[in-house]
């Protein structure tokens, strides 16, 4: 009962946290609604007169101000209808679930390549700081950080599509349906598509990453246990994976879950580049056609997103640092 | 294409099998039937309602899921569709004979009470009601005799018959299962006919993932035997991003794109692989001197000054590398009431000499502003006319901003001078008048977009006079007059004339199917 009682008191609190980010979020949006332009220019052509428009902006409640806006939105939310798309016309929220497999699993591949780059990347760096091969990875990853997003995926797509012809340009491929889930890493054509997508977006965060283990690498090498260590004669594969790479594992976790929304942000731009049909696309979709409903909700499920993330962030570090408690971690 | 990365990938998989082996399933391989076109424009459209509104896309799709009774050619001649011939039966009727044995999508068979049927629902909806408004109405004859009855003497009957796609009837008739009526035009909102269609168009929507992908296959009781046209399945993505889609062209991916960005022209023109098609479209880019907060831009002095000060040659040539065409009147080239004599204005001395002659030597400060991503170079223009202008002591403060926002500005004229591109609806010169020259009336709609307010109320008089105009020589010689007005009164700053783009691979002959309105007619699309 002991070690339930607060776990649940911690993620009430945070499903509390959620609720008030989101409302927050919200109110921000509802606020900014009239400077993200005019949604009736989208929908109408350019002969329609002033009076055809001035109706169409009294139907879709345009002409209140923002506080009633915001009421509707509240009252239509509480019975679960976050409002309809303009230009998808069906709700937004279903729209946006549509979309969230594609995102998701952009985001988990490109985790994926995080992951198994950077923690030999950053060990390698840190063992061996003055070898060569450490200084041509951290040369690489200062390019990667300072590469934009933009240009790494234009250039992926000329080598790897335009020149020699090995991967798809754009788009998801194929994908198999597992659930309802469409899913493209059970495909090779989905595979292929995925490829180039996931390792420009993993080019923001892989330096990084490899920087963030060497440094923390780094610092548990000259501690006095790995000392301790090499002088009891225990092996340095070891020391370095057994004793140093678990302790410098904890800013890490914590970095990734903060870096994990930064992630979601650069889909935007990826799934972009790469026309993948995720909630990033439909979002810079939404902004450059008006389609405010669509804008708001996706802010809300974003925002709710991002306190999940960081929910799981948290408790992953309190599982693996035994010195952090639930107590502490609110 | 032999892909090497196939390889790597496939290992990959047969790891990853081992961890799910229930839910594998190996690539399915395309079944092909006919010729396949995998194109890729920069948008989908966003509804498959015909009616729903005037937009490009929509009406792109319109060629392909249903017929005019006529259309336009590359030579902007009137190509007999749906109606097989017509003719005047009197002042304010066309009569016109449809084809018979025309069969829509759904099995139903063509007739005159669809036509009439169609220009009902062209009447009510939004944005096509203006345009139809010179239209009393249509009566049937018979089943495949249908008279267009106007107003009054209407001289565009037929460029409108270009807009009247026949949908079919009783498809549309009725209410779907939420109790809506099916031919409801519902501009922001789910409806039956966004969703639905029977057309008699030479394709079918098989798959719509909108914003994703849109299949088509060719209707196999399509009623134009003769078109050459071998395209049995249509798979249309949208991709937005300029570049991607150039490299998905290049690369294979698609057979054919629109529009190729004016960075990527030369690539694509110099690549084995592809054709490059250009052409003027009819759009013509122009700036607005706003009269109502510049007092100076009342001086007709001034106004030409500004005329001389733009080298419009320049920005085609080096801002636009030659996709373009300098204009110095609106209505482009085909249309009634272009003047080739009134050529594009450029001398900076003589714009200094008006500028000292009207008074205003030492110049002023204005603002201007301009979209971001709506034409093709449009912030860039502004640009460089924003440093042409400051020869002439014309201090120019630029704000460019996003589509979305700027029509909101462009609306409450918040600007001294404002960009507009303006593509006729009709095809025709009065149009362009009508919206971006007459003075401007919120109870008639006339000079909707004269974001100058330049008035005068010669042009208002023969702009009014040409719509009920039919003789067609003494009208294109009034519609030049109007044009001449407004070139001796330099009333705002034409630009240049936009161009279209088109990139294909070599074996898809888009050449003879694609036009200055920007309608490919790939029904009739050959690929090799």
């Amino acid at each position: 009962m002991d070690a339930i009682r607060p776990a649940a008191s911690f993620l009430l609190q945070r499903l509390v946290q959620m609720l008030l980010v989101m409302l927050a979020i919200l109110a921000i949006a509802f606020a900014v609604r009239s400077s993200l332009g005019d949604p009736i220019r989208e929908l109408t052509g350019q002969a329609a007169s002033a009076s055809e428009r001035a109706e169409l902006r009294e139907e879709l409640g345009l002409n209140d101000s923002w506080p009633v806006q915001f009421g509707r939105y509240l009252k239509g939310a509480a019975t679960g209808d976050l409002g309809t798309s303009y230009i998808y016309k069906r709700s937004t929220l279903g729209v946006i679930l549509d979309k969230f497999p594609a995102s998701f699993e952009l985001v988990l591949a490109a985790s994926l390549i995080v992951v198994l780059l950077s923690i030999p990347g950053g060990i390698y760096c840190a063992v061996k700081p003055r070898s060569l091969g450490a200084k041509l990875v951290l040369g690489f990853s200062v390019l990667g950080v300072s590469v934009p997003v933009f240009l790494t995926g234009i250039l992926l797509i000329s080598l790897f599509s335009v020149l020699w012809g090995w991967l798809p340009a754009f788009g998801r491929g194929e994908t198999v349906s597992v659930f309802g889930w469409e899913s493209s890493f059970l495909s090779l054509d989905g595979l292929e598509h995925l490829l180039l997508p996931a390792v420009t977006l993993s080019s923001i965060m892989l330096p990084l990453f490899i920087r963030l283990i060497r440094s923390a690498m780094l610092d548990e090498l000259g501690r006095d246990y790995v000392r301790t260590a090499r002088a009891k004669g225990v092996s340095r594969i070891h020391i370095w994976i057994g004793h140093a790479l678990r302790n410098a594992w904890l800013p890490v976790i914590a970095q990734a879950g903060l870096q994990f929304g930064n992630l979601l942000a650069f889909t935007l731009l990826t799934e972009t580049v790469f026309q993948w049909p995720g909630m990033g696309f439909l979002f810079l979709e939404a902004v450059t056609r008006a389609d405010i409903p669509l804008i708001t909700t996706y802010l809300v499920v974003v925002g709710a997103i991002f306190v999940v993330t960081n929910t799981i962030a948290d408790l992953m570090s309190l599982a693996l640092d035994p010195r952090v408690s639930l107590e502490a971690a609110r | 294409m032999v892909r090497p990365m196939r390889v790597l990938l496939a290992l990959l998989l047969i790891i990853g099998a081992g961890i799910a082996p229930a839910v594998l399933s190996g690539p399915a391989i395309a079944v092909e039937r006919d010729k396949t076109l995998r194109m890729a424009y920069d948008a989908d459209p966003i509804s498959l309602d015909p009616h729903e509104q005037i937009a490009s896309a929509t009406l792109q799709m319109s060629h392909l899921l249903f017929d005019p009774l006529v259309r336009f050619d590359k030579n902007m001649q009137l190509q007999p569709r749906l109606a097989l011939r017509w003719e005047k039966i009197d002042e304010r009727t066309t009569r016109f004979y449809l084809r018979p044995g025309v069969k829509f999508h759904s099995g139903n068979t063509l007739t005159a009470h669809d036509v009439v049927w169609t220009l009902n629902r062209l009447k009510r909806s939004p944005d096509f009601k203006a345009l139809f408004e010179p239209f009393e109405g249509a009566r049937v004859i018979d089943a495949l005799t249908v008279d267009l009855i106007t107003k009054k003497p209407y001289p565009l009957v037929l460029n409108l018959a270009t807009y009247i796609f026949p949908m079919d009837r009783d498809f549309y008739s009725g209410n779907d299962q939420n109790g809506e009526a099916k031919d409801a035009i519902v501009k922001h909102g789910a409806s039956f006919a966004s969703t639905h269609v029977s057309g008699t168009g030479p394709f079918i929507v098989t798959e719509r993932e909108q914003g994703v992908r849109l299949v088509m296959q060719r209707f196999p009781d399509y009623w134009d035997k003769e078109s050459p046209g071998n395209v049995g399945e249509i798979v249309f993505t949208p991709i937005k991003e300029p570049a991607t889609r150039v490299a998905a062209l290049l690369a294979g991916d698609v057979d054919f794109i629109a529009p190729v960005p004016p960075g990527d022209l030369k690539r694509v023109e110099a690549a084995p692989c592809c054709t490059l098609v250009t052409m003027p479209s009819t759009r013509i880019l122009t700036f607005q001197l706003n009269q109502k907060t510049v007092e100076a831009f009342k001086d007709p002095r001034v106004r030409l000054a500004v005329n001389y000060a733009i080298n419009r040659e320049g920005i085609v040539n080096k801002i636009m590398r030659g996709f373009g065409s300098p204009a110095g009147q609106l209505s482009p080239e085909g249309f009634d009431g272009y003047d080739p004599d009134l050529k594009p204005r450029y001398d900076v001395e003589k714009a200094k000499a008006l500028m000292e002659e009207a008074g205003f030597a030492d110049g002023f400060s204005v603002t201007m502003i301009a979209p971001n991503n709506r034409y093709v170079g449009d912030y860039q223009i502004a640009q460089a006319v924003t440093a042409m202008l400051a020869k002439i002591n014309i201090t120019v403060t630029l704000q460019t901003m996003p589509k979305a926002q700027y029509w909101e500005r462009f609306d409450a004229r918040e600007g001294d001078i404002l960009m507009i591109g303006w593509q006729s609806d009709t095809q025709d010169s009065a149009n362009i008048f009508e919206f971006l020259a007459m003075t401007p009336d919120p109870k008639t709609g006339y000079g909707q977009y004269n974001g100058g307010s330049y008035s005068n109320s010669e042009v208002d008089k023969l702009t009014l006079e040409s719509q009920t105009m039919t003789d067609k020589t003494a009208r294109a010689d009034l519609l030049r007059s109007i044009e001449r007005i407004l070139y001796d009164d330099a009333a705002m700053v034409p630009m240049q004339w936009q161009h279209l783009s088109w990139g294909a691979r070599k074996n898809v002959l888009i050449e003879p199917v694609v036009n200055s309105i920007d309608m490919p007619y790939l029904g009739d699309l050959v690929i090799e």
